[in-house]
């Protein structure tokens, strides 16, 4: 069954006509062709494809299109500040808080999650917000470091 | 199956899909196109059943246009209502559970992780009547009811009474659970939910263990004591015989163990792949005496101590 849906993606307006049952995350990368996201388990474990949806983090493999009219969507490739990487896509280059990388977006959109809300996480605060991210390279230390390192960034200016 | 084609990410089939407006449409939707439809909540068990399972729905009737389904309110009469539709999330963070119920915020702080907890919704989750539901024993340990709406009105049944089996509750088909309430409680009341499973997150219980009572301020007395047993059941288990017997008692250690032993027997556990029968049935007695002391000495600060704590 097909709907006409309108939603807001990274901030631009988009309208089209929607597979009701296609999963947001096909919807962003297969037809779309935003594919920063990533598809992990394809289950709601690994938090590959976490994107916000209506300003809260969720697993985009577990979302119908058909839910979407008047969503608002950001993804990975919402994060950037302008021409700028946020503070948390800076942090993750420099302490190498990416490995193969294909967990990368997940994580930083859920740390921008967790930052918005909490602007000096400890470890064990950032370890909570981020059980639902796996990263099979096992690279957490280093992905920690980086969201500390941001929430310093974060916290020494100004950012939207 | 080719190899090729076992390896490539399950999909959702085709349904048709409706996002009525009203409780009545909704309940008309299902009756009007017969068996084969599912009702949508957050969709964190229902898309996974259609990917993993191979559940196929004829059509989905999505709940979350209907107004008035969320949100966590506390009325007049001190009782506090929690809409079918309120996320995990909402539970865990809301100023009024975390302040009034830290266990019942602590219970829907196991589910899943931040993203699932953002989808998932209370309803969705007693509807779903997996024995080893987190909320389900905090819920009934705090004499919860369910508001149920259908074709033929509203009505209220406690939640001890709601689950039937895995899957499996007293609602029809047609039927939508709307609203938890909990009635007004004194300022006594102590509680404690104790997840046990070997994986600090992501993982389901292997034993959930709620309890509450209300501790007299000068006697220390126990009084309306409720043990609540998740994963050891086809439903979540109330240990009668365990509440009985800490009923208007001074609570001690020793008591706590013995108390915990009876809960132990009361338990029905089954074997399967995360754990042996007997295994749950000792945990089931480890974990309620622990949350029994617990619950006197006051709320966990921090998730890091409600780790802490259980072992």
């Amino acid at each position: 069954m097909n709907q006409r849906i309108r939603f807001t993606l990274n901030g631009r307006s988009v309208t089209r006509e929607v597979a009701t049952h296609r999963l947001l995350l096909d919807l962003l990368r297969d037809e779309i062709g935003v594919t920063g996201t990533k598809e992990g388990c394809g289950t709601g474990d690994c938090g590959a494809c976490t994107v916000f949806l209506n300003g809260k983090p969720v697993n985009s493999c577990l979302v119908l299109s058909g839910e979407l009219d008047g969503a608002e969507i950001v993804t990975i490739e919402g994060l950037k500040i302008g021409p700028e990487l946020h503070p948390i896509q800076k942090t993750f280059l420099q302490d190498g808080g990416a490995q193969c990388g294909y967990c990368t977006p997940g994580m930083l959109m859920m740390s921008k999650a967790l930052l918005d809300e909490n602007p000096n996480p400890s470890e064990e605060e950032i370890r909570f917000a981020l059980a639902g991210n796996l990263c099979r390279c096992t690279g957490y230390a280093k992905i920690v470091q980086a969201v500390q390192d941001a929430a310093a960034i974060m916290r020494s200016k100004t950012v939207p | 199956m080719t190899q090729h084609s076992a390896l490539i990410m399950k999909r959702t089939e085709p349904f048709d899909f409706y996002q009525p407006a009203s409780l009545q449409e909704a309940s008309r939707l299902l009756r009007e196109n017969g068996p084969g439809g599912r009702f949508l909540a957050g969709g964190t068990d229902l898309v996974i059943a259609m990917k993993e399972k191979g559940l196929v729905p004829k059509y989905i009737v999505d709940l979350k246009r209907i107004a008035g389904l969320s949100g966590i309110r506390e009325q007049g009469d001190g009782s506090i209502t929690i809409g079918a539709l309120t996320s995990m999330r909402e539970i865990e963070t809301s100023p009024l559970i975390t302040k009034k119920y830290p266990f019942l915020s602590q219970s829907a702080a196991e589910v899943g992780s931040i993203q699932i907890r953002n989808r998932a919704t209370v309803g969705g989750n007693m509807a779903n009547a997996t024995p080893s539901a987190d909320v389900a024993p905090a819920l009934i340990a705090l004499d919860a009811t369910a508001k149920i709406v259908g074709a033929n009105g509203a009505r209220t049944v406690p939640l001890e009474e709601f689950f039937r089996g895995p899957g499996q509750t007293v609602m029809s088909t047609d039927e939508i659970l709307t609203e938890l309430t909990i009635s007004k409680t004194g300022p006594q009341l102590v509680g404690e939910y104790i997840k046990f499973s070997p994986r600090e997150m992501m993982d389901l219980a292997y034993v959930g263990v709620a309890v509450a009572y209300n501790l007299g301020a000068s006697d220390k007395k126990c009084e309306s004591v409720r043990i609540v047993l998740g994963a050891v059941a086809p439903t979540p288990l109330r240990a009668r015989r365990a509440e009985a017997a800490l009923e208007g008692q001074v609570l001690t250690e020793v008591l706590a163990e013995k108390v915990a032993q009876i809960a132990a027997e009361e338990a029905k556990p089954i074997s399967d792949v995360r754990s042996s029968a007997d295994y749950r049935r000792a945990m089931v007695r480890a974990m309620t005496k622990r949350a029994l002391l617990n619950a006197a000495v006051g709320p966990a600060q921090s998730w890091v101590e409600r780790r802490e704590r259980r072992y």
